[in-house]
């Protein structure tokens, strides 16, 4: 009876990997097809500038409020452990460093999937449940190069822009609580700040993370809805899927990138 | 060439997976001529539209249009091909982000250079055709169903193509619009000088303005004719569908075990 179960159980981890590995295949292809329909998004930019705007714009509030209490919390903690060695005049360095290196780049990943990759999931794939999908091939417009690439390249260029921009709002929120409230020397917040941040070692990082969570998101948010099931329950599975293989995605490609950015390997 | 047959199908089938859909169609669509796919809801016309569009392929058989093998064709050249089609969808398909008149001209931008004053007026022009010359400001969200249709009539016809195909351009429409719709695909075809292919259930509206008629059920064609021979007809498939009696050889009920068997069973699983 156990080997059966066995049996049973091997036969369906097979089934899933066989299924995400033709899954996988059939998204880099996808993605192939992305990079060679771009043409257009550049020609033609104010395609993509519109995309921007849905993208971008739309997430700007949520990433500005977040931004702000991440820094604020940031502050308040950073305090609390360094005043015990002494050390609050490093709390600049410490909320500008977290924010820039990690926080920033991760969380405004996180949160433009959820607020920007899941509605491109879901637009995409009524479209295609809706036949606008069918009727643009019709016409003889590739849908790849007219809808799929504009919204690429509007979410690999706000990516970064976002994670700036919630960076900046959490050094804000942290000089709030450090210096506004509690009180740390405002000379030392800045200056240590300024002497601690190392524009090639933690910016330029900073944005290379982004750039990559930017890729990362908007594919998995635009294969999703491309590849969805045509029906209202399929949109909805794969408005989930988009969310959560985001948040796997970014967190695991954090790792990665630290791995090799900070330890110098 | 004007004898020619833009469109002939031969001994087409097409599956579904294990579901046969078409079991060899034969069909020849004559230069200039406005022909009709009639036939009972599920037989498979929007399939036969989908095929010619070359959206689907063949399963075996030919679909041929103006000489090429559609199934036969690469991305590029079926992209071609397309430019000369225009194809009005079942349920609209209206482009959902854009406004009445950039779905209308969206055609015209992706394919040509025209300066936007020639296309303001190409497009006020199509949506005269069909009425709605007021709604060019309008999303789709704010149309009814019967005026979705009209509008996706105007984004078909946009770029004055060689071989129409409609999907139920009469759905939904009241009488008054029903007879204008009519009347503009007739007129569309042969000022133009193009091709149609008209798929509908409204026998009354089309045999006024078809030039020949195509029956299916099941898959295959039952019944073909010129509107006159389809009137007079003694078939007594194309006799039921015409005066639309629920007694005859059509069964209206999609392929099912017998509803009583379906029945007890129910019975048997049920408290
Ligand atoms: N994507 C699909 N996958 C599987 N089966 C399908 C699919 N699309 C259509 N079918 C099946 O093919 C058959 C023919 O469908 P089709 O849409 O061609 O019918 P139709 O003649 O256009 O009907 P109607 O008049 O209701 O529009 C139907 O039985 C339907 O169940
Ligand atoms: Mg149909």
């Amino acid at each position: 009876m156990a080997h059966r179960k066995v049996g049973f159980g091997l036969r369906g981890i097979g089934h899933a990997v066989v299924n995400g590995v033709g899954r996988l295949g059939y998204a880099s292809r996808f993605f192939l097809m992305i990079l060679i329909g771009s043409g257009a998004s550049f020609r033609r930019i104010h395609l993509t500038i519109r995309e921007i705007y849905f993208t971008g714009v739309m997430s700007l509030i949520i990433i500005l409020v977040s931004g702000l209490f991440v820094g604020m919390v940031l502050g308040l903690q950073g305090y609390e452990t360094l005043q015990k060695y002494g050390s609050e005049s490093a709390l600049g360095s410490l909320v500008a460093l977290s924010l820039v290196r990690e926080l920033g780049p991760v969380l405004a990943a996180l949160l433009f999937a959820s607020r920007a990759g899941s509605a491109i999931t879901a637009e995409i794939g009524l479209m295609k449940a809706t036949e606008q999908i069918a009727a643009m091939e019709m016409m003889a417009v590739d849908p790849i190069s007219r809808v799929v690439a504009p919204r690429f390249w509007a979410g690999v260029t706000s990516m970064p822009l976002l994670a700036a921009m919630f960076s900046a709002v959490g050094v804000f929120g942290g000089y709030l609580v450090g210096v506004v409230f509690i009180g740390v020397d405002v000379g030392s917040f800045w200056s240590q700040m300024e002497a601690a941040v190392d524009f090639r070692q933690d910016i330029v990082n900073g944005v290379i993370k982004s750039v990559v969570f930017g890729i990362a998101v908007t594919a998995i948010a635009l294969f999703e809805g491309y590849d969805a099931p045509p029906t209202a329950e399929g949109v909805s599975h794969a408005t989930t899927r988009t969310v959560v293989t985001s948040a796997l995605v970014v967190l695991g490609l954090d790792f990665i990138l630290t791995v090799f950015m900070f330890r110098g390997v | 060439m004007p004898a020619e047959n833009l469109v002939e199908i031969s001994d087409l089938n097409f599956s579904y997976g294990k579901h046969p859909i078409l079991k060899g169609i034969n069909m020849n669509i004559p230069r200039g001529k406005l022909v009709a796919i009639m036939g009972l809801s599920g037989c498979g016309k929007t399939t036969t539209l989908r095929l010619i569009g070359g959206s689907i392929r063949p399963t075996t058989g030919s679909v041929k249009v103006a000489g090429k093998e559609v199934g036969g064709l690469d991305t590029e050249d079926l992209y071609t091909m397309r430019r000369k089609m225009g194809m009005l969808f079942q349920f609209g398909a209206l482009f959902t982000d854009l406004s009445v008149y950039e779905n209308v001209a969206f055609q015209m931008r992706e394919h040509t250079d025209l300066p936007e004053t020639v296309i303001r007026d190409l497009v006020m022009m199509k949506l005269h055709a069909v009425g709605l010359l007021g709604a060019h400001g309008l999303m789709p969200s704010e149309l009814s169903g019967g005026m979705a249709r009209r509008v996706a009539l105007a984004r078909a016809i946009a770029l004055d193509p060689m071989l129409m195909m409609y999907d139920e351009p009469f759905a939904g429409l009241d009488p008054i619009s029903l007879a204008v719709i009519g009347n503009l695909i007739r007129r569309l075809n042969d000022a133009l000088g193009a091709t149609s292919i008209l798929v509908t259930h409204d026998i009354q509206e089309s045999l006024k303005i078809v030039d020949y008629v195509y029956f299916m059920a099941d898959g295959v064609v039952v019944a073909e004719g010129t509107a006159d021979e389809i009137k007079a007809s003694r078939l007594p498939f194309v006799h039921q569908f015409v005066w639309g009696e629920s007694d005859g050889p059509v069964s209206f009920h999609y392929p099912s075990a017998p509803y009583r068997e379906d029945l007890l069973l129910e019975l048997a699983h049920g408290a």
